[in-house]
């Protein structure tokens, strides 16, 4: 019954909001035009914002780093990184047991000349990886050419990708592709060219880099920097002929003191990686992936107490930071243009009804008179004030999606359907109903039936 | 039995520290199935006598007795539920709600109605009720599409959905012409001798008053003459 009540109240309305056709659209523009461009911001928004949000984790943000921890020889510290603990098979074992891990690389690092023909090079940075490396970074658009394969990294294949650069400096901005160039006097394909990236936070030159196969870096590249040490030492040299032979190569493997190894027993290891890349699936899974990390990297290393740790992780919580107060800004500023423009869609409806009653007070007398109470007066209005709203709102819904795609489609902007933007925008619209419908309803309700009769 | 009992009725308008008497004691019975006319000039009252018989205003003192019980002192919603029903109103401009079909007009008074009738009832009775009227082929015909007698009929069709004891009529043929006023008065009066409905005219028209079984005059908020119906002149209420 009270259902049936309900629906005969709703078709009063609609039987209302019927009889004036003309003012009930342009009441309802208000509000289309209010909703419309708050989902149309709201999908445009989004859709920027997670262009904003991917562009800042193509910069690194996601990205986790986990160095060896260091090695103390004799009182000696050697500093982070110096100790050789991470193996290829930590990164396989990241990949594999870690779920917040979107992906993770190996990395060894070598320092030295890249030469071709007459023309010869130091990059910054020659990295033995693997092709997840451009994955992690974000960095999967080659400018030509393609990624050493996984069975590359398995023959150690003397195969390399180079930044862009090591391309200008070497081949003057010709097509690299296919020539040989040497790296340390090893001599490599180029199968690729990296995309230009150019300088990252600190200001270091990205494009300057060689990517190779990590295992060639390491079997086949005599000064592999199998620690800091060694690598700086050998970067201070910049003649490559005088590593030709594997016989100048730095001690591999520093002799863990005996407590030490007393402490972490552990098996032979045959290869070491410096470094490994990590990314996180987003922004905010890093603190759960830095855990994860820690807790397979304990397991594999038969660490019990935490002090023991031979790992470091680090991550870019400055530029997580940066990136979350970007998104929130954003939001924020959208939802404040939201707002404005459903209050002014809303002053357009309470004015509407204040004309509407108005207009029609001696319909509201003779309904008072026919026995309607100041409540179903107040009811009356009230709803006809919501299914205007709600109309509107649900006009200005579609309008919005298509307009976001009408955006989407001709200038290729990146938009995204907010599903949580059309569930708001319909319960505000509701509440924007209520609240600037109640003050004419209530003044309707408020209509004396003699007077409201005699009404001209 | 008495339907309508009025005690020594007052209403006094006060602006600011003017007091304004409109009605100055009136006592008055009306019998259940009495046809009766209120007459007087403009400014004599009559409006605002109907306005408190109709349970529109209420009384500034004196004591209203409709169906045996006293209902001066009710809640503005108690009387809304008694206008609804117990009391049909048939107004001189109709007030028929425009853009609204015949049907839908007559149905109106439903909606405010505590028990609800089913759609289907609703419906079947409202059409009853335009038959009756004479506008069964009219069902879905908005007002403007209606002439006036038309539209003052499906106004009665209308006032009687609720099966109100009584109906007031308040100049239901100002806007009429003397035909249609006529078709409109024998609507009412066959409503009253068939269905014993009391029914209340308010007009300043003597010819219009000559339907009614009972005159009552109202001069400067005082009854002057038809107190008693025994000594109404025009019993039957024959032209």
């Amino acid at each position: 019954m009270r259902l049936f009540r309900l629906v005969r109240i709703l078709r009063t309305a609609l039987r209302a909001i019927r009889r004036n056709p003309m003012r009930t659209t342009l009441t309802m523009l208000g509000i289309i035009i209010g909703v419309g461009a708050v989902i149309a911001m709201m999908e445009i928004g989004s859709g920027s914002s997670n262009a904003i949000k991917d562009t800042i984790a193509r910069m690194g943000a996601n990205t986790i780093l986990i160095l060896p921890g260091a090695a103390t020889s004799s009182g000696i510290g050697f500093g982070a990184g110096s100790s050789l603990t991470l193996t290829p098979q930590d990164c396989d074992a990241i990949i594999r047991e870690c779920p917040a891990v979107l992906s993770a690389a190996p990395i060894v690092r070598a320092r030295g000349q890249v030469v071709y023909q007459d023309r010869n090079w130091i990059p910054m940075n020659i990295y033995g990886t693997t092709a997840d490396y451009l994955k992690v970074q974000g960095w999967t658009d080659l400018a030509e050419g393609e990624v050493f394969t996984d069975r590359d990294v398995r023959n150690a294949a003397r195969v390399c990708l180079l930044g862009q650069t090591i391309v200008r400096e070497l081949f003057q901005n010709q097509s690299p592709v296919g020539k040989e160039i040497r790296v340390l006097n090893v001599s490599f394909k180029v199968l690729g060219v990296l995309s230009a990236k150019g300088a990252n936070m600190v200001g270091m030159d990205q494009d300057d880099i060689v990517l190779a196969p990590w295992t060639t870096i390491k079997f086949r590249v005599g000064n592999s920097s199998s620690t800091e040490t060694a690598s700086s030492s050998s970067s201070s040299s910049s003649s490559s002929t005088s590593q030709l032979y594997p016989g100048s190569q730095a001690g591999l493997y520093p002799v863990p003191s005996d407590t030490q190894a007393m402490d972490n027993p552990q098996p032979v290891r045959f290869t070491n990686v410096d470094r490994i890349m990590v990314a996180a699936r987003s922004s905010s899974d890093i603190p759960l992936a830095i855990t994860q990390i820690t807790d397979l990297l304990r397991e594999r290393h038969r660490i019990r107490d935490p002090k023991n740790d031979d790992f470091n992780i680090r991550n870019m919580t400055e530029m997580r930071n940066a990136l979350s107060s970007t998104t929130m800004m954003m939001t924020n500023l959208l939802l404040a243009v939201a707002c404005i423009s459903l209050i002014v869609g809303g002053v357009g409806i309470m004015n509407i009804m204040l004309v509407s009653v108005t207009e029609r007070t001696r319909e509201i007398g003779l309904r008072m008179a026919i026995g309607a109470r100041a409540k179903d007066i107040l009811r009356q209005f009230l709803i006809e004030a919501v299914v205007l709203c709600l109309a509107g709102g649900i006009i200005g819904i579609l309008v919005g999606c298509g307009g976001s795609w009408l955006i989407t489609y001709f200038k290729h902007w990146p938009t995204e359907t907010s599903v949580a933007a059309i569930v708001a925008s319909v319960v505000v619209s509701a509440g924007v109903g209520i609240i600037f419908g109640y003050y004419p309803a209530w003044k309707a309700s408020r209509l004396d039936p003699i007077e409201a009769l005699r009404y001209e | 039995m008495e339907l309508i009992e009025l005690k020594d009725i007052r209403k006094t308008y006060y602006m600011g520290d003017i007091e304004a008497p409109v009605l100055k004691g009136i006592t008055l019975s009306i019998k259940k199935g009495e046809f009766v006319a209120l007459m007087g000039a403009s400014g004599s009252g009559k409006s605002t006598l109907m306005n408190i018989l109709g349970c529109l205003d209420h009384a500034t003192s004196g004591e209203y007795w409709f169906e045996g019980r006293e209902i001066s002192h009710l809640s503005a919603d108690q009387r809304a539920f008694l206008r609804n029903h117990k009391i049909g109103f048939v107004f001189q401009n109709f007030n028929l709600l425009p853009r609204t079909t015949a049907l839908e007009n007559v149905v109106m008074p439903l909606s405010y109605t505590r028990e609800v009738l089913s759609d289907h009832d609703a419906q079947r009775r409202a059409v009853e009720l335009l038959k009756k009227v004479g506008l069964g082929d009219r069902l879905n015909y908005e007002p403007f599409k209606l002439s006036g007698g038309q539209q003052q009929r499906v106004a009665i069709a209308r006032a009687l959905i609720n099966n109100p004891s009584i109906v007031f009529a308040d100049e239901p043929t100002g806007n009429l012409d003397s035909k249609t006023s006529e078709e409109v008065l024998r609507m009412l009066q066959q409503l009253n001798s068939e269905q014993g409905i009391s029914i209340i005219v308010v007009t300043h028209d003597p010819s219009v008053a000559r339907y009614a079984q009972r005159l009552i005059r109202i001069h400067d908020g005082l009854i002057v003459d038809g107190q008693s119906e025994t000594s109404d002149p025009m019993p039957g209420g024959s032209q």
